[in-house]
């Protein structure tokens, strides 16, 4: 996957690791030769700087430490989401009309809310680094909605919004005069604006009509846009990776998440499961594990060995337990890859850190054990 | 009533006892619960509108980012736009819950202020214009008005003379969204310098600002969640919003004795005696066995000494802190009743 897809799209509830497993995959696929560039948009602070991620200003920068030695190269940035919208605004109209939205205060709230805004930013970036044709592969780490979801819906909310009956009446009073079904319309305008007038204020009403005016002239490239990212995310090359962490909601997000992918017919790569603890010595079971620890606590005899063994004892029944919120995923999609990344002691902030990660993700997939089938590598 | 903070208490699990009826946030009638995704948020907000219920109380439990969490979390079908009696507290106590979506919230603000019927002519026209699509998408800070609004009304609320509800707890925005979410005021600022939007902000804001209301910062002892309760409490202080306390979620037990943990994390461990101790215990286990039961040990222990700098740091916030266990299944209202009584034995109930 990592040496042929062009996009990768990492997806998950909010906690589960998003961004740590997009900057693995993308180190990852630097390092066998690939010309990579990860886009974040919320990384943990300590992550950020080990890839040398100081600003928000939506610039790739060389990330220092990488492998380059089979010729690949990995660029990071964060998405500065008022910026890509300023930038959309500015290719879209003419200057005047530009500053005309800029210093709307509709515009500025809009533009600066984290509610859909920034999903829909993340896509517009993503096609905006496609379109230079400068990289390889582009990984994309997803904006952290509580709804795993809110994201593939996002630009369409904003494509109906843009489109809807409100904003014609709104836009009517400009417009009318002239064809005749506006009449109609603009009929019921009055009560509308008299409506809006008690619910909103005056003053709100104008300030929304100057914005949705100057939005109008956009309308056309806003939807072309929209429906231009909707179009690449289904297009060959690109793919999906839904991460979770091994407990019930994420997990239950992810599912949502890959029934979705299957309705939109969005490619799915597969499922990571980040934080997975699982014991090497399985064989030595969590109940004789704790039968033993019980019997040297009740002599008072050995107890740092007691203690370890109830700590394997713990590490086991944890297992057994993701395990089982695992396997209530697969029996669910037992067509969807699912790998395994370990859990780590502390968080992941180096690229070292993300190396291990990345090798997790690529010896779970050479495995090959079936349900457990080449997502990475 | 007092805006001074409760005095700060160091926790471990259950050994605080406290006198019933006095709780550590007595005056505050509004909790706001936050936290980072995947710390429990939803959990812990509904074992705290337990806990404040207890004892013949009344306590409605919002969630107002329709995901009908609380519905799963009490195995009810979908909350409708109803305040529903969800549970009966530790001994005796009515939970309500209500999922505010900013449609209905829209439709009630109307009738109440605009006189406008929500099954009426007007309210059905802006429904199909899109009017609602238009509050929730582009002008977020309205949205939020909406939803704050109704955790306002709910807290006002009266009956007879006296508040219906002893508590309102809401299942909040995550700790990155929060300040703004509560702070409506400042959000609608730039949107409404007056008109009724702005009154309505005013009137949220005066609830959200005063003692009444206290928000609740759920974490675990990992790094970026600590991180995020750190700068959450700095953000909301920044916005003069109170700090109700911090709830550590998912607390582990430390397995190892606390003499040992140092070494144990530095890998000293002699496998001899560990692999004697098991031999005297019946299991003769391979020395290769013994090696991965010691480097589980010294990845627990390592865990062990990242929490307790973790919990330092959040110590170092002055706040209440609170401390739940992790729980070995799955969260059940049997296990939410558990962490309810953890709640009001560590004096928050």
């Amino acid at each position: 996957m990592l040496d042929r897809e062009t996009v990768l799209v990492c997806c998950g509830s909010g906690g589960v690791g998003k961004t740590t497993t997009a900057a693995a995959l993308a180190l990852r696929a630097a390092e066998r030769g690939r010309k990579v560039v990860v886009l974040t948009i919320d990384p943990a602070r300590r992550l950020a700087q080990s890839m040398g991620l100081t600003m928000l200003d939506n610039t790739p920068r060389p990330v220092a430490g990488l492998d380059a030695s089979a010729g690949g190269e990995l660029q990071a940035m964060m998405l500065d989401m008022k910026r890509t919208f300023d930038e959309i605004v500015l290719a879209h109209t003419d200057a005047v009309r530009a500053e005309q939205i800029l210093s709307n205060p509709f515009y500025q709230s809009l533009s600066s809310s984290f509610a859909g805004t920034q999903e829909y930013m993340a896509m517009e970036k993503l096609g905006q680094l496609r379109s230079t044709g400068d990289w390889d592969l582009i990984v994309v780490d997803t904006p952290p909605s509580r709804s795993a979801l809110d994201f593939l819906d996002a630009p369409e909310r904003l494509g109906t919004f843009l489109d809807g009956r409100l904003i014609r009446v709104l836009l009517a009073p400009a417009k009318a005069g002239g064809k005749a079904y506006l009449k109609v319309v603009t009929a019921g305008v009055g009560m509308v604006t008299n409506v809006l007038t008690r619910i909103i204020g005056a003053q709100v009403l104008r300030d929304l009509q100057t914005f949705v005016a100057a939005l109008e002239t956009m309308f056309g490239g806003f939807r072309e846009r929209a429906d231009a990212t909707y179009r690449l995310l289904k297009a060959p090359g690109t793919a999906f990776v839904v991460v979770a962490a091994p407990e019930p909601d994420a997990l239950r997000e992810a599912s949502y998440f890959v029934e979705r992918l299957a309705d939109d017919e969005m490619p799915l790569a597969g499922l990571v499961v980040n934080r997975v603890h699982r014991s090497a010595a399985a064989s030595l079971t969590a109940e004789r594990s704790l039968v033993a620890a019980e019997t040297l606590e009740e002599r008072a005899e050995a107890p740092l060995a007691a203690a370890v063994l109830r700590v394997h004892s713990d590490r086991v029944r944890l297992g057994s337990r993701e395990q089982r919120l695992e396997e209530r995923f697969t029996s669910a999609h037992p067509r969807v890859p699912v790998v395994e990344v370990a859990a780590l002691a502390g968080d992941v902030h180096d690229l070292d850190g993300l190396r291990a990660v990345g090798h997790d993700l690529a010896a779970a997939s050479a495995a090959g054990a079936p349900g457990r089938v080449a997502a990475a590598g | 009533m007092s805006s001074a903070p409760p005095p700060v208490r160091k926790v471990r699990g259950r050994s605080l006892g406290k006198i019933v009826g006095v709780g550590d946030f007595d005056g505050v009638r509004l909790h706001v619960v936050t936290g980072k995704g995947g710390t429990g948020k939803t959990t812990v907000a509904a074992a705290l509108a337990l806990a404040l219920a207890a004892r013949g109380r009344r306590a409605l439990l919002l969630e107002v980012e329709g995901r009908q969490g609380i519905a799963q979390l009490f195995d009810s079908p979908p909350l409708p736009y109803e305040e529903r009696k969800v549970a009966v507290a530790p001994a005796g106590g009515d939970v309500y819950a209500l999922a505010v979506d900013p449609e209905s919230a829209l439709l009630e603000y109307l009738e109440m202020f605009a006189k406008i019927r929500h099954n009426g002519v007007a309210a059905r026209g802006l429904r199909r214009l899109g009017a609602v699509d238009f509050a929730t998408t582009i002008a977020p800070g309205m949205r939020d008005v909406l939803l704050t609004g109704k955790a306002m009304e709910a807290t006002n609320r009266r009956d007879r003379g006296r508040h219906l509800y002893d508590a309102v707890v809401m299942d909040a925005p995550p700790t990155g969204r929060i300040t703004r979410f509560l702070n409506v005021n400042t959000e609608v600022a730039g949107l409404a310098k007056m008109g009724p939007i702005r009154s309505q902000a005013d009137r949220v804001m005066r609830l959200i600002g005063s003692p009444q209301t206290a928000v609740h910062i759920v974490t675990l002892l990992e790094e970026m969640p600590v991180q995020e309760t750190v700068d959450g409490v700095a953000e909301l202080e920044a916005a003069g919003l109170q700090v109700g306390s911090v709830i550590v979620n998912m607390v582990r037990d430390p397995l190892l004795p606390a003499a040992d943990i140092v070494a144990v994390a530095r890998g000293e461990v002699d496998s001899d005696a560990i692999r004697a101790g098991l031999k005297s215990a019946d299991l003769d286990v391979p020395v290769e066995l013994v090696d991965v039961l010691i480097a589980e040990s010294v990845d627990h222990a390592r865990r062990v000494e990242l929490e307790s700098q973790e919990r330092e740091e959040l110590i170092e916030l002055g706040r209440p802190t609170y401390e739940l266990p992790l729980l070995a299944d799955e969260i059940d209202l049997g296990s939410l009743y558990n962490l309810a009584e953890l709640l009001c034995e560590q004096g928050v109930g």
